[in-house]
């Protein structure tokens, strides 16, 4: 199959568009990452997209009937079904001759867990659509509950001396699928996610954008911290900027200089600003801060070994 | 017009066909799997323009239906028993989005204990969920159901989901003649793209299925309610107007088999309406005049038009493929009983329950069920009974 | 009004979707246009879309629906920002 030639923008915040596709006086916490994430998707596609959302955050941000801060067509969907609802609602475009690309817009809860089963099968079938997951680590909607998602260690309501267990990798599992496109991404680093989305957009075929959505309401930390702690997520190493192309998996961005563990800053000025992280400061739990950093420490081992293959995932 | 020899599965797949479908997504369970099977091969040769979606979960092919509905195309799936259980969400989530979606089930009991075999349970848990529910009793009818099913969804009055009941493999994989009409038949009834109004457009951007705070909440359900009263209407155009192209018409929403002079009727739902038939007939010809009331559709609950159908009846045996645990009636029993309550001249009503996970239920077993319903009348005994369970006699 | 309902919820893009968001804060982000180097940047982060980018190629705050979360003060290299309590809280 011929595709398009991959375009290599680099994007500059001047050039992103003025208009806004996710208006102001919407119903999301102050310092939202969600939000400024579905900012930044608008002027990334400018307005020529369709929205899918599952249950999470961003069903209620949209606030209450009559009124919807998206100036995108927006079908709201069950929790677990936003791959496959997508799948049906880009194969009907398709055939009314509108291509306009379809965007999953779900929580980490939405995708890891209980959407998991429904991303497979879209990947899979490589369906057309661009499924952006937007992590923000735990069940924050419905009060800060534990999901797949939520790295070793943090508080959360039902994991209130610390998640025992390690987080999935939906990245990895995703492209274990073999399809066009994969990348993370973080609301951070808001250009780098732009080049992302855009890039995605112009291929055909299954594409999934895994953004770091730091939650100062979930995490612990006060609203105006929220880039910031994006941020050091990035400069600690425990967020990994990277895009999978065919199979192929190159560091971005920030990311690209972190490979040296020597450049990367101490996770601790990742994790001291953070309520959720708070206890694992303290010298009784030393354990497990150890295994945190480990994870940290693998992940990156991973990225390195496969580097060292041309960039081969498998 | 071609005539065929058609299993119910298949003849509900080239309804699905000349209905123009133009997404299917679905998942295989016996036993609807054949009617998926067909489509993928008019799909792979041409003969159905349309994107099959081999989708890996019931859920997800109701998912995916709701979004290609939503997007604007004529969809279709199939599913029985576990299949329908396991998406059971996405069935009410369907109907109230208000997507003209149709749906076969082949009817299949419910587990544990396993079971493959036919029985109502599956279909009769969904009837809160605002779906529309036919039932065919031969594959002629599965066939042409499909195809009013659409235009009966798509009725701007209506818009709602249409869900064809066909028995597992009782009428699912049974062959029968059946009259295939010409596409160009089909194209009188049925426009080619449907004509619901519900479409994702870009140049008018909303956002649907948002949250409805308890302000406007009961008046989006109350409209559901409304458009279900329409649909009744709508059925009976649907069957009257093909009655008129194809020369085969069903009665819309009551099937009413001998019932003009009955003293005594059988009401049902499904395939097994041709066995209380053949039962009607012997029992007439020993002088009892029993008449049969199938029920073509259960939703809309057609009240009025069961009333005027027992008219004149001294007593009803209604015979439930289901049961609600914990109801003292049977399912349909029960909503017969609501139905009929406030008329001012009601029949006997004696509930059975039989034919549970595929156990056969003969034209004698019926004949049986008529004079065990006579009997109940004569000594007042309305409960309902479990027929033919072994061990357990009913009195 | 069952009548005046469309047929399923379908809500319409407004801005003040959950009315003046603005109302929320406790403080507010106040721009020294004088320190500000137009880098645009307050723009780019702000998850509310609140700040609204001007002919001159600057900013300032739409201060009807700013929740004050502090994000643009947080981020401004210039430090052109301030957050300043509302009147009427505290």
């Amino acid at each position: 199959m011929v595709r398009p030639a991959r375009v290599a923008t680099v994007v500059t915040v001047r050039e992103l568009p003025v208009e806004e596709y996710w208006l102001p006086g919407h119903s999301a916490c102050p310092g939202c990452p969600a939000a400024l994430g579905l900012r930044i998707l608008g002027k990334a596609l400018g307005g020529r997209f369709v929205l899918v959302v599952p249950a999470g955050c961003t069903t209620v941000i949209q606030g209450i009937y009559p009124r919807t801060p998206s100036r995108v067509p927006l079908l709201n969907i069950a929790f677990a079904a936003s791959a496959s609802a997508a799948s049906g609602l880009r194969a009907a475009l398709e055939l009314r001759g509108l291509d306009l690309p379809v965007v999953v817009w779900a929580g980490d809860g939405g995708t890891v867990d209980i959407g998991l089963q429904a991303l497979s099968g879209a990947a899979e079938r490589n369906e057309d659509i661009l499924y952006i997951c937007y992590d923000n680590e735990a069940y924050q909607n419905t009060g800060i509950q534990r999901s797949g998602s939520t790295p070793l260690g943090a508080w959360t309501t039902t994991t209130p001396s610390g998640k025992r267990e390690r987080r999935k990798d939906a990245a990895l599992i995703v492209a274990a699928h073999k399809v066009p496109y994969v990348a993370t991404a973080s609301v951070a680093y808001p250009l780098d996610f732009v080049e992302k989305v855009r890039k995605a957009a112009s291929v055909r075929g299954f594409k999934y954008i895994h953004l770091h959505a730091p939650c100062p309401t979930g995490w612990r930390f006060p609203p105006s911290k929220m880039v910031e702690v994006g941020r050091l997520a990035v400069e600690t190493g425990a967020w990994i900027l990277y895009e999978v192309e065919d199979g192929v998996l190159r560091l971005t961005g920030r990311s690209r200089a972190l490979l040296d563990p020597s450049k990367r800053k101490p996770l601790e000025d990742y994790l001291r600003l953070q309520g959720r992280f708070a206890h694992l400061l303290r010298p009784e739990n030393r354990g497990m801060l150890e295994q945190l950093k480990k994870s940290v420490e693998e992940a990156w081992e991973t990225v390195k070994k496969i580097l060292e293959r041309g960039g081969r995932i498998f | 017009m071609a005539r065929a020899v058609l299993s119910g599965n298949e003849a509900v797949a080239v309804g699905v066909k000349l209905a123009r479908v133009q997404v299917v997504a679905a998942y295989p369970i016996t036993p609807q799997t054949t009617i998926v099977e067909k489509i993928a091969e008019y799909v792979d040769r041409g003969e159905l323009k349309a994107r099959f979606m081999a989708v890996e979960s019931e859920h997800s092919a109701m998912a995916a239906c709701i979004g290609a509905a939503a997007g604007g195309a004529r969809v279709f799936t199939a599913t029985s028993s576990q299949g329908l259980l396991y998406m059971s969400e996405m069935v009410f989530w369907a109907a109230g989005a208000r997507l003209p979606i149709v749906m076969a089930v082949a009817n299949r009991a419910v587990a544990p204990p396993w079971s493959i075999w036919c029985d109502h349970n599956d279909a009769l848990s969904q009837r809160d969920a605002g779906w529309i529910q036919l039932w065919a009793e031969s594959a002629q009818e599965a066939m042409d159901m499909v195809i009013q099913a659409y235009r009966v969804a798509e009725d701007e009055r209506v818009l709602l989901p249409v869900m064809v009941n066909l028995d597992g493999f009782l009428l699912s994989h049974a062959y029968e003649p059946v009259d295939v009409p010409e596409q160009s038949l089909v194209g009188r009834f049925l426009p080619e793209k449907t004509p619901a109004p519900y479409w994702i457009d870009p140049s008018e951007p909303r956002s649907y299925g948002t949250i409805a705070a308890p302000d406007t909440y009961m008046e989006f359900r109350y409209k559901l309610q409304v458009s279900m009263g329409n649909a009744a209407r709508a059925i009976e155009e649907a069957d009257e107007e093909w009655g008129k192209l194809t020369g085969r018409r069903y009665g819309g929403l009551v099937e009413r088999y001998r019932c003009d002079d009955a003293e005594i009727g059988v009401i049902l739902a499904g395939s097994w309406a041709g066995d209380a038939k053949e039962a009607a007939d012997l029992l007439r010809r020993k002088g009892l005049r029993v008449g049969v009331i199938r029920l073509r559709a259960t939703r809309p609950f057609p009240a009025d038009e069961l009333a005027e159908a027992v008219e004149g009846m001294d007593a009803v045996a209604v015979v439930d493929r289901a049961f609600s645990p914990g109801l003292p009636s049977g399912v349909l029993a029960a909503e017969v009983k609501a139905a009929l309550y406030d008329r001012a001249r009601r029949p006997f009503v004696k509930g059975f329950v039989a034919g549970l996970g595929g156990r056969d239920v003969t034209p004698l077993d019926f004949a049986t069920i008529v004079e065990l319903t006579l009997r109940s009348f004569k000594e007042g005994r309305g409960a309902t009974e479990w027929y033919g369970l072994r061990g357990w006699r009913p009195w | 009004m069952a009548n005046e309902l469309p047929i399923t919820a379908i809500a319409v893009p407004t801005k003040g979707a959950a009315g003046r968001t603005g109302l929320w804060r406790i403080e507010r982000p106040v721009i020294d246009q004088s320190k500000c180097v137009k880098c645009l940047l307050c723009w780019l982060y702000c998850p509310e879309g609140a700040i609204v980018r001007r002919e001159d190629g600057g900013v300032e705050i739409d201060y009807e629906y700013c929740k004050g979360c502090g994000i643009c003060a947080n981020e401004c290299p210039a430090k052109a920002v301030t957050m300043v309590e509302e009147e009427g809280v505290g």
